[in-house]
Parts: structure tokens; C-alpha cells; sequence
């Protein structure tokens, strides 16, 4: 068998399940080797049950022998981001508060993967509660980038990129507030899809930011990441933010249409501080699909100044009240040290959280505290109907949008933990995504001079996953760079 | 909204009293710099024209979702208890709160 297995991508891979020249086991082992020889140097996973992982392989092997194969990615192992419930499985969000914690229950991404045959692969590391844009955050130590081992895999989702991206893992799951999978995707050069709010159940996802808060896949290649949304969309009862739409189609046959659409590109997203090897790559894209024969428009969104504001007052108040809930009683982290039952609290969140974390909640309770409520929370709840607005009016003359992902590829480890506000700024391409609750796809359009990978972001209406996965698997086919690996 | 060129002048105390986070003393002191930086950049927020607009709690409307009320299968006092961090006789152990 070929010794790169696991970098081959699902839907080739089922091929060989299906003709018998691989087995599920077989393949889950080569994963699983590739992460034991090279995650000390990575550290993308937080723990992982071997045992339970070939088990389920074993399990997949006989089904497809029996003729029962349950979906195009059974037996394919998929890694979850740590704040996903697996029953059985530690969850830890990248803290010391839920250290040891063990999932009593499945979310529903993980009912709908066992019932599609997936097999559950370990753990990924993370910025502690999914805050962060490097993974520098977590706990569990940083996470390093497969391209270049002293630059960060982005964040918050960094576990999940840099274990796809070399080969720990033939998809993963991640989650997305502000940009979590998509920024990761483009710093470690593969493909991430933030699904529009509600498209995908949050039931057993750890809130961080719940009205912006989605789970989404991540792979190295459009089809493979479609397959598995595919699994794990559709209206879920458990979860009440769940849109009650009808589950669309969006395997490989459905992306292929190749139907002329037009794309708006919003000039504020070409302006200051994006890297000119970033601008160039993103433009060459642009293009690519003019040449390709779709319609290109500018568009203005003019309410893109507000966007980091917005964001950041919305989330931070939407996390200080989510994550009242640890408070050392009835689970995770107790503090030993505490005096009392108040003491209890203090202690325990003191100790159990980490700095950033504790920074946003600060900031949360500030903006949330009676004499700002009005100044601060109110006001960004209001500028968001204007940011919608401003996305809905666009999407009125255009079918899809592109810019960049990130201003910049892949920084280095340090260059930005002392300065909170930089980092926050790197999420500027993506958050309006989730503040509108659109769909966008973040997936590989170029390696800067130094071999880095840059990402081309392409956001879609409400609901319209299928345009942008065509959008993509369009680029996709005229283009390498999912056979482009990090050495490592 | 406050003057930008002011500060904001956080009250970190209180703050982390109303969030029940116990701050050591180097957070204490590095806290209100970082804050009252990104407070500054949250101004950006008052020059917006928001008359009249309604804001938005979701990025769409979320209804109530209403159904029987059936009896399910709730977990086991083992499985509801197994992440406690101090637990005897099926219950979670807590200081005294009544004296």
C-alpha cells in the first residue's frame, strides 16, 4: 500500500475501501502512525483512544463486507475539535477548568458521524474555549504549523487545520464564531467550510458565542469537505437555533455544476494591511473565475468599519454569560485553595482560566454591566441588523462574494500574544460572516515566496453551501494545491 | 459612550467581582491597559447612524419551538454525577452555605 495514505483525500479513499484494496483499519493505523511520529512536533492532538478509534475501524471493515455500507465516508477516521461531546471521550476546550472531564453524551455532528460510519479519531487541540486566532492559547500547549514549525496554524481551530493539513487526519471537524476554521484552513493550506447559522446543530458544542457559534468540516479538498456537511447539516429538534430547512445535496455531483454566476468583490476588503503576496494571489483568483467566464462586480459594504467592534462586544457578553456555568460545583476544576462557597467560584475561575479567557469575560461583564449595557451591547446588537442589511443588499446583484481570509499568511509563534487587539484584527475578513449568518468557504489559492499557503474566502447567501462548494471545486480542479504537502 | 481620549478608566475590581474572577496581582495591574484599549476601539460603534433600528439578537429571527411533554430516558444519578469534582452518596459535595 502506498506509503502517503493518509494523504490521499475521502473520496479517493472510499474507492479503495469500496474494491477491497484497503481496509478501514488499515487506514485508520496509518493515521494514526503518522500522528505517533510526528505530533511531538505538531502537538494538534489534546489525547486520542486508540483503542476505541480501531474498534470502530474494525466495526466499518465488516459492515462493508456485509454490503452495508452506511455512506461515502464510512470508515474514514475524522478527528473532532475538543469542544465537540463524544460520549465517552475527555472534553477539555483547551482548559485547566474542564481538565478530566469526561462527555456523558454524543452532540448531534457525532450521532449523525456514527450513524454515517465515520470513524471517531482523537482529540484536537485548541485556543482554550475556542478564543484565539494562533492556538496559542490552550492548556494544552501551542500548536505549531506543518508548513513552518515556529509559525502558528492560526486559531482557533488550529488543531484541526494542522492535523489535516499533515496528514494526522483525513477530515475533522471544527467550530467557527468569528473565523476558527476558515483562518486555520488558510494558514495550513487546506479547506474549511463555516456553515450558515443553523444549518448544523450546536447540541453537545460547548458555547463559546452561541448566536454566532457553528461547527463546521475541514479537509483537503472541496469534495471531501462537502461529504462530510453532507452528514452532519439538517435540522436537529435538540437544538433551537436549528434551521427547519430541508437538507440540501451537497455531495460531489451536486457541486460540479459549473453554472456562470456573479461575484462581488467588496473593495473595503482590499485596503490597508493586506499583505501584497496575499493581494496578488487573491486577485490571480479573481481571475481565474473571470477567464472561467462568471461576472465579476465590485460591491460596497459599507458597514465593514464596524465589523471588529461589533464583533468583540457581541462575543465577549455572549462568553461571559456562557461561561458562568464554570464555576468549580458540578464539574470540571475545583480550586482546593478556596475558603468558602464564594471562594469556591473565585477560585476555581481564577485558577481555571487562562488569560485571554479571563480577558474576554472581563470584557463581556463590562459591556453587559448596567451603566454600558445601552452604550456598548445594545448598540452592536443594533450596527449588526445594519451589518446584515449591508451583506443582504449585496447579495441582491451578486450570488457570491470573495476577498481574502487573513491579511497575512501564517505569523509567528509570539509575534502577536502580547498585543490582544492585533490578534483580534487578523479575524477582520471573517467575522461578518457569523454576524450576518452566512456561509463561506475558505480553501487554498497560493504559497507565498517563502512556501506558505494563502487562502481565498468565498461567502455565500444564507443556505447556498452548494454555490460556494461549486465555486470551489471549480478553482479546485485547475489547481494543485491539494497535492501540495507540508514536509514534515 | 465615553471620551476616547479619557480612557475608560475600568473599574477592574468590580468587574471581576460581577464575573467572579479571581485576578493575580500581575492581571490586576496588565488588565486595564489591554481593556481600555480595545474599549477605545469599540468607539468606533457610536459613530454609527442606528435610529430606528432594531437590533438583532441572531442573525435571524428564533422562534419557539414547542412539543409533548413525553417522558424520556434522563441519564442515571451515576452518569449525571460522574464529572463532579467532589461527590459522596450519589450527591455533590459543597462547603456550608448555611450557618
Amino acid at each position: 500500500m502506498d506509503s502517503e495514505i493518509f494523504y490521499k483525500s475521502a473520496l479517493e479513499l472510499e474507492k479503495l475501501l469500496d474494491s477491497g484494496k484497503l481496509t478501514s483499519v488499515e487506514l485508520t493505523k496509518a493515521v494514526i502512525e503518522r500522528t505517533k511520529s510526528i505530533d511531538d512536533k505538531l502537538n494538534a492532538f489534546i489525547s486520542f483512544d486508540e483503542k476505541k478509534t480501531i474498534n470502530e475501524a474494525t466495526q466499518s471493515d465488516v459492515r462493508r463486507k456485509a454490503g452495508k455500507k452506511l455512506s461515502n465516508l464510512d470508515g474514514i477516521p475524522v478527528a473532532i475539535k475538543d469542544l465537540i461531546s463524544e460520549r465517552g471521550q475527555p472534553l477539555t476546550c483547551g482548559s485547566k477548568i474542564l481538565r478530566g472531564y469526561v462527555s456523558p453524551y454524543d452532540a448531534t455532528v457525532i450521532e449523525r458521524m456514527r450513524n454515517a460510519g465515520c470513524v471517531l479519531w482523537g482529540r484536537l487541540n485548541m485556543d482554550e474555549f475556542a478564543m484565539g486566532s494562533s492556538n496559542e492559547n490552550s492548556y494544552y500547549g501551542k500548536v505549531a504549523n506543518p508548513w513552518d514549525i515556529s509559525r502558528v496554524p492560526g486559531g482557533s481551530s488550529g488543531g484541526s487545520a494542522a492535523a489535516v493539513a499533515s496528514g494526522e487526519t483525513i477530515l475533522a471537524l471544527g467550530s467557527d464564531t468569528g473565523g476558527s476554521i476558515r483562518q486555520p484552513a488558510a494558514f495550513c493550506g487546506i479547506v474549511g467550510l463555516k456553515p450558515t447559522y443553523g444549518a448544523v446543530s450546536r447540541y453537545g458544542l460547548v458555547a463559546f458565542a452561541s448566536s454566532l457559534d457553528q461547527i463546521g468540516p475541514m479537509g483537503r479538498s472541496v469534495g471531501d469537505v462537502a461529504a462530510l456537511f453532507h452528514i452532519i447539516s439538517g435540522h436537529d429538534d435538540k437544538d433551537s437555533s436549528s434551521y427547519p430547512v430541508d437538507k440540501t445535496n451537497h455531495t460531489l455531483e451536486s457541486i460540479k455544476n459549473k453554472k456562470t454566476k456573479t461575484i462581488g468583490i467588496p473593495t473595503e476588503y482590499f485596503g490597508e494591511g493586506l499583505d501584497p503576496e496575499v493581494r496578488q494571489s487573491v486577485e490571480n483568483a479573481i481571475d481565474f473565475y473571470e477567464k472561467a467566464g462568471h461576472r465579476i462586480k465590485e460591491v460596497q459594504l459599507t458597514t465593514t468599519k464596524y465589523t471588529m467592534a461589533v464583533y468583540y462586544v457581541i462575543a465577549t457578553a455572549e462568553a461571559s454569560s456562557n461561561l458562568a456555568r464554570f464555576d468549580g460545583i458540578r464539574y470540571g476544576y475545583r480550586s482546593e485553595n478556596a475558603k468558602d462557597a464564594i471562594d469556591i467560584y473565585y477560585k476555581t475561575r481564577g485558577e481555571g482560566f487562562g488569560s485571554e479567557v479571563k480577558r474576554r469575560i472581563m470584557l463581556g461583564t463590562y459591556v453587559l454591566s448596567n451603566e454600558n449595557f445601552e452604550s456598548y451591547y445594545l448598540r452592536a446588537q443594533k450596527v449588526r441588523t445594519l451589518i446584515r442589511n449591508d451583506f443582504m443588499g449585496a447579495f441582491e446583484n451578486v450570488d457570491a462574494l470573495i476577498s481574502p481570509v487573513a491579511p497575512s499568511t501564517a505569523f509567528k509563534i509570539g509575534e502577536k500574544s502580547a498585543d490582544p487587539l492585533q490578534m483580534y484584527l487578523s479575524d477582520i475578513y471573517t467575522i461578518s460572516t457569523n454576524l450576518a449568518g452566512l456561509c463561506a468557504l475558505s480553501f487554498p489559492c497560493g504559497l507565498s515566496h517563502d512556501g506558505l499557503p494563502i487562502g481565498l474566502h468565498v461567502i455565500g447567501k444564507p443556505f447556498h453551501e452548494h454555490e460556494i462548494l461549486s465555486l470551489g471545486y471549480e478553482f479546485e480542479q485547475s489547481h494543485d494545491f491539494k497535492n501540495i504537502h507540508p514536509a514534515i | 459612550m465615553k471620551d476616547k481620549k479619557s480612557g475608560h478608566h475600568i473599574n477592574i475590581e468590580n468587574i471581576a467581582t460581577l464575573a467572579r474572577i479571581y485576578l493575580t496581582d500581575q492581571e490586576r495591574q496588565e488588565l486595564p491597559k489591554s481593556l481600555d484599549e480595545i474599549l477605545g476601539y469599540f468607539d468606533e460603534l457610536g459613530t454609527a447612524n442606528v435610529e430606528g433600528i432594531e437590533p438583532s439578537a441572531h442573525a435571524f429571527p428564533l422562534y419557539d419551538i414547542i412539543r409533548e411533554d413525553e417522558v424520556g430516558t434522563p441519564f442515571d444519578v451515576k452518569t449525571a454525577l460522574q464529572n463532579a469534582p467532589q461527590r459522596r452518596n450519589d450527591q455533590i459535595i459543597v462547603p456550608k452555605v448555611v450557618e
